[in-house]
């Protein structure tokens, strides 16, 4: 990271052309303000977080005893299905591109993202791709119930008639994504303040530009395979159904060769907050800068011939699962050097443990273990055994819950003084972080074994011998829902009031970001800083 | 920002969205893709041969088991069985056997049957001389008819491989067909072979 030295002319402009923001809600219709887009962004997914979190929470209530107590298996399979889309595509990927448009701006800086109307575009389609997927769980036959990975023929031949309008809300929410992607890109590439080389440039920028080339790789993949299935289910073609003369497998094969990558995007810009977060808080340089880089983008690039992993069982010959097996585990590679850059960071730094810090240090143990059961999972002979049980389950909730959400909530701590200039409540922020750290485990670890011992995974009921860890799962799973209320308590607490916050917010931190005043004024870096 | 910046963001943004755009076409390139991909490699076990074989020798010193197993998807109401489960051939030896078809509905139907071979790795050394998917087969209400099928295993067959299972399953055409019946009338004959 570049030593940044920097004067501030442009915090005082009383340039009417910089004006404040709009007054009412004309404000957030019409904003082109990279900060703005980006609270709204951030706001609309931990509201879709918690409503998928209200069907995770369905999920577990139903699972805490064999047998069928609240719902109905149909509407469990709803409740799956739609926890999947919400949480990947409406919680997950959302904050990262809201995390992406308040920050890279600031980090690289930039008076905001390249561009600003289509930004606002890309913003304001996505609630009306929710409300679309959100509005079949009321339509007859209910909403789609054939799980997040919709194989063909299930979500073709045998789908409810809302999945049309599935479709129609993946169409969408793929454009709002793609459209961020390109913005992404044009930003970091032609925006970047003097001095900004790219090996200069903070990693949670770089994530974010890696991120953003796989998004434009796979989003209109994903776009093409919902095509397919929408002719096949209105227009008469077989894409997916063997008696034209299509073939199922081949469903599976397209949607994961964007799923596969999807995986990534849900993680990459995950990696740059904690190579953020460690080094401020350890007080040391990030260890192996461009080693960290260079990890990135192998992974980005494996990620494209791995994607056959997730089927081992379709019947693939002997020479497919030996490739993907291996290929999956050469992945294990770049992981492992980010996750010893990490430690090696922390290792004789001056540590501490403020809340950002101790979301980071759960994540990398976490995440890792998460990765681990991902390469146990990669073993294709063993595969056959753990394919579609809850221990699939628990190992991509590890890479994704104390993975991917632990890294969105360490962002928001970290920035978030920064956001609204009021110093953190480490207080309510640690209770915070024990019950969601605790709760996460509890639910998240039994299922390792109960899928090991064969449970399979998207069923509402179960044989006796798993009850007792799945009644642990669940209370696990209640605990960490209702914590998620302290997050929400402790946002809404900071925005509203809080210890004045200094620019430098955290002692230890480093760049552009930290040099402009907390809160970041409406207009930052109108002219751009020098960057040694 | 300067003016040449801006230009370079949106030739940078329109050569992002043409990149998309190409995805987008390379998702659907992924379909014929994988038909040739599976052909040149015979992973899914249909890249049999048809037609007359060139084989002119009998390996007498081995035989190979030849499975027949059929299946009707959940839509497809008629009985469909291998008037054989299992046949013991040598490589090279001509094998006539027969498939039972019977349309129990009270509709004419028209119907095909798609074979596939397990081991895949073994789909190359089967040739069908003559079979009765390669045409589909067309049924009066009620009314039955066997299904000849000639085939001979190329004694090129890896001698690892001693059990090849034969699989057809057979789908309803009778919707794609009505359109075109007078067509079916007319290739009746061969299809009924």
């Amino acid at each position: 990271m570049a030593t940044v030295d920097v004067d501030l002319p442009h915090v005082k402009d009383e340039d009417p052309h910089h004006h404040g923001p709009a007054k009412g809600i004309g404000r957030w219709l019409y904003t082109t303000n990279h900060k703005d887009i980006g609270s709204m962004y951030l706001i609309f997914s931990l509201s879709m977080f918690m409503i998928g979190g209200i069907m995770a929470l369905i999920i577990r209530a139903e699972l805490f005893q064999p047998g069928l107590q609240l719902v109905e298996p149909n509407f469990f399979n709803q409740m799956t299905t739609m926890h999947g889309l919400i949480m990947v595509f409406g919680a997950v990927m959302p904050a990262f591109v809201g995390l992406a448009n308040w920050m890279i701006p600031m980090q690289i800086g930039a008076p905001d993202m390249a561009l600003p109307r289509m930004n606002n575009w890309s913003f304001w389609i996505l609630p009306f791709a929710f409300l679309i997927l959100l509005s079949s769980l009321f339509m007859p036959g209910g909403a789609p119930n054939f799980g997040w990975t919709f194989y063909a023929p299930l979500s073709t031949t045998y789908a409810p008639e809302s999945v049309t309008f599935f479709i129609f809300g993946v169409h969408i929410m793929g454009a709002s994504s793609i459209m961020g992607a390109i913005n992404i890109i044009a930003t970091i590439l032609n925006m970047r303040a003097p001095g900004m080389t790219l090996m200069k440039m903070p990693l949670f920028v770089w994530t974010w530009l890696i991120t953003a080339f796989l998004l434009i790789a796979v989003m209109p993949v994903l776009a093409g395979v919902v095509t397919m299935m929408l002719m096949d289910i209105h227009f008469g073609t077989s894409f997916f159904n063997a008696a034209g003369g299509g073939d199922p497998v081949l469903f599976q094969h397209v949607f994961w060769f964007f799923g596969h990558p999807e995986v990534y995007i849900m993680i990459l810009p995950a990696f740059g907050i904690i190579s953020e977060i460690i080094p401020t808080f350890a007080r040391k340089r990030l260890f192996g800068y461009s080693s960290m880089v260079y990890a990135v983008a192998s992974i980005a690039l494996l990620s494209f011939v791995v994607w056959a992993h997730h089927m081992f069982t379709v019947g693939m010959p002997l020479v497919g699962e030996v490739f993907f097996m291996f290929a999956t585990m050469l992945i294990a590679v770049p992981t492992g050097v980010k996750v010893f850059n990490w430690v090696a960071t922390m290792f004789r730094g001056s540590m501490t443990f403020e809340t950002p810090m101790l979301f980071a240090l759960a994540f990398v143990v976490l995440f890792t273990l998460g990765g681990f059961s991902g390469l146990m999972l990669a073993i294709a002979p063993a595969d056959f055994q753990y394919h579609d049980t809850y221990f699939v389950v628990a190992h991509f909730h590890y890479v994704l819950v104390p993975g991917a959400i632990f890294s969105i909530m360490a962002a928001t701590y970290y920035w978030l003084p920064k956001w609204t200039g009021h110093q953190l409540n480490e207080t309510m922020g640690k209770l915070h972080f024990w019950l969601s750290f605790v709760g996460v485990n509890i639910t998240f670890f039994p299922m390792h074994f109960v899928g090991l011992a064969g449970m399979p995974r998207r069923i509402p009921d179960y044989a006796l011998q798993f009850a007792d860890f799945n009644s642990m799962a669940s209370v696990g799973a209640f605990i960490f829902g209702f914590s998620q209320l302290v997050f929400i308590y402790n946002v809404i607490q900071n925005v509203r009031a809080g210890e004045k916050a200094s620019a430098q917010v955290w002692e230890g931190a480093q760049g552009l970001e930290w040099t402009i005043p907390s809160p970041a004024p409406y207009h930052t870096f109108s002219t751009p800083p020098k960057v040694d | 920002m300067a003016e040449s910046n801006d230009k370079q963001t949106k030739r940078l943004a329109v050569r992002l969205a043409t990149a998309a755009l190409a995805m987008f076409g390379f998702g659907f390139a992924l379909v014929p893709l994988y038909d040739v991909f599976c052909d040149i490699t015979g992973l899914n076990g249909k890249n049999f041969k048809q037609g007359a074989a060139e084989i002119s020798t009998v390996d007498r010193s081995r035989t190979v088991k030849v499975q027949f197993v059929t299946a009707n998807p959940a839509d497809m109401p008629w009985d469909f069985k291998p008037n054989e489960r299992s046949i013991r051939v040598f490589p090279g030896e001509d094998k006539q056997t027969a498939f039972y078809a019977k349309n129990p509905t009270s509709n004419w139907m028209v119907a095909q049957a798609v074979p596939s071979v397990t081991p895949s790795e073994a789909a190359p050394y089967l040739h069908k001389v003559n079979c009765f998917c390669f045409d589909r087969q067309p049924l009066d209400a009620g009314a039955d008819t066997e299904m000849p099928l000639v085939f001979v295993v190329d004694p090129e067959l890896p001698s690892h491989i001693s059990t090849i299972t034969l699989s057809y399953a057979l789908y309803d055409l009778t919707e794609s067909q009505t359109v075109t019946q007078t067509n079916i009338n007319k290739d009746k004959g061969r299809a009924s072979l």
